[in-house]
């Protein structure tokens, strides 16, 4: 079986501004001095793994770990310091959801706009406009700006956009914490929908328990580095003893 | 060979984008005002007005026609100075949705280029149709129009891209080019004759590309002309010459904005 994704060695270096310069003469001497008041900060050192296809692949780790960091270098977003990935397919990012959703819009141009972010066709958002008003239980307010719309309602809109398509590769990020309880249902549902339609899924979660329900393998990062890497029931049981 | 037909199909899938977001920029820029679109037919003529009676009376300008010479040089001007400071801060602004999804970066200044063209092409039929009010019918060659406009757009996304992705490491640029597109106004024959200017100030003429682009487009809308193969050639080497500069720098820094924006 082929590899959906493969990461090689990724670095992620950070400038950090560090401490606070006390004085105009402080400042301007650095600047001369071209020591640059920042220091890098390494946000993923030596990452390696793959996921196979058709894989439901969870990261774990505390805040700060560099998980998101590491979703948005696969997701192409963010080049990485150093090393490559390499991706087979399309990928569907519901890093955050409505990205480019535009508050004065209504909500059906929002679905236009958002779609075309997400490199799609007109005549790909046409044919399922429906799908998409029906999945987010919208309809009723389509023609409303969006900065009306609450936050659970935008998460709606949006995660129905993004999960119209059916990608080869679908990465998520901490979203189904979003909506209210039967609509998180939902998107498990459609997620798992997805998942046995052979999509390779790359999840990442505070949420031990859904990493372990929902994941085949999982990673665990901390500081930025792999501290453990295998079947997701050993990796989530040995991150919940630590 | 492969890369540059991997590049165009990307651009393909992203064409939609590009449009709806000159469409979004249109709407927005009109929202809330009864008039709407028509202020961009309206605005330049206001203007011209406006110049116009400053000029020829105050200053006491001579010129043949001068609504039309100052309304045609503006036109080209404010498209080129329009679309260049929207592309500046363009990147900038796009800051919340290049930290979330992958979207070709160029997409940014390269819209608001467009959304440019799309203003300047309605103040051009403003331009064509108060023309004869003014004293002077479009000959047959004003329909070259488009030749002049398309090497002002060619520029346009050039320097847009060099000042979008300059702007991203220092902003500095941001507050300066207001300063910087004024001086370039008043040192091109927008609203004086070319004689007018002092003969020190000339030599900037043969250097400065707006001079090329207003002449080219006055000879073709105001005097009837046809531009010689010397002003084509003179404005396609500015035109390329930026779009090549704006490219190279724009895709060398490109993967650096995520980390500045």
């Amino acid at each position: 079986m082929s590899n959906a994704v493969e990461v090689n060695g990724i670095n992620m270096m950070f400038n950090m501004s560090k401490e606070k310069l006390g004085s105009l003469k402080e400042y301007l001497l650095r600047f001369a001095k071209r020591q640059l008041y920042y220091e890098a900060f390494a946000a993923l050192t030596d990452v390696n793994f793959q996921i196979e296809k058709g894989d439901v692949f969870g990261i774990v780790g505390v805040n700060g770990s560099g998980k998101s960091t590491l979703l948005k270098i696969v997701s192409g977003i963010m080049k990485p310091t150093s090393g490559s990935v390499r991706t087979e397919g399309s990928i569907a990012p519901l890093i955050e959801l409505g990205a480019g959703f535009d508050n004065e819009l209504t909500a059906r141009e929002n679905i236009f706009l958002n779609g075309s972010v997400l490199g799609y066709s007109k005549r790909y958002i046409t044919g399922h406009f429906n799908d998409i008003v029906e999945f987010s239980e919208m309809r009723d307010f389509l023609d409303m700006p969006m900065k009306n719309y609450s936050t659970g309602m935008v998460a709606r809109v949006g995660f129905a956009i993004a999960t119209i398509i059916k990608p080869d590769i679908l990465v998520i990020d901490e979203i189904l914490a979003v909506g209210d309880f039967r609509f998180q249902e939902k998107c498990e549902r459609r997620i798992a929908e997805l998942m046995s339609g052979g999509t390779t899924v790359l999840i990442v979660s505070h949420s031990v328990e859904q990493i372990e329900r929902l994941c085949k393998h999982a990673l665990w990062l901390e500081h930025g580095m792999v501290k453990m890497l295998g079947n997701a029931g050993e990796v989530c049981a040995a991150y919940k003893n630590n | 060979m492969n890369l540059l037909i991997i590049r165009i199909k990307t651009f393909k899938k992203y064409s939609y984008l590009l449009f709806n977001f000159v469409k979004k920029d249109f709407f927005k820029k009109y929202r809330r005002s009864v008039l709407g679109v028509l202020w961009s037919v309206l605005n330049p003529l206001l203007m011209a007005a406006v110049v116009s009676t400053a000029f020829s009376r105050i200053f006491r300008i001579q010129t043949e026609h001068y609504p039309v010479y100052y309304l045609t040089g503006a036109l080209i001007f404010n498209f080129m100075s329009g679309a260049t400071s929207r592309s500046l801060l363009s990147m900038v602004e796009a800051s919340g949705l290049i930290k979330k999804v992958y979207v070709p970066k160029y997409i940014f200044p390269l819209e608001k280029c467009l959304f440019e063209l799309v203003t300047t092409v309605f103040s051009f039929l403003a331009v064509i149709l108060v023309m004869p009010l003014l004293g002077v019918a479009p000959s047959l060659s004003a329909l070259l129009f488009l030749v002049p406009i398309f090497y002002v757009l060619v520029f346009n996304i050039g320097l847009g891209m060099i000042l979008s992705a300059v702007n991203v490491f220092f902003r500095d640029i941001e507050h300066l080019y207001a300063v910087l597109t004024q001086a370039w106004l008043f040192l091109t024959p927008v609203l004086y004759p070319v004689d007018a200017l002092p003969e020190s100030a000339r030599w900037f003429l043969k250097i400065n590309p707006m001079y090329y682009f207003i002449d080219y487009f006055r000879r073709v809308v105001m005097y009837g002309q046809l531009p010689d193969l010397r002003l084509n050639v003179i404005c396609g080497v500015f035109s390329i010459l930026f779009f090549v500069v704006g490219l190279i720098i724009f895709k060398k820094t490109q993967d650096k904005f995520i980390l500045y924006v």
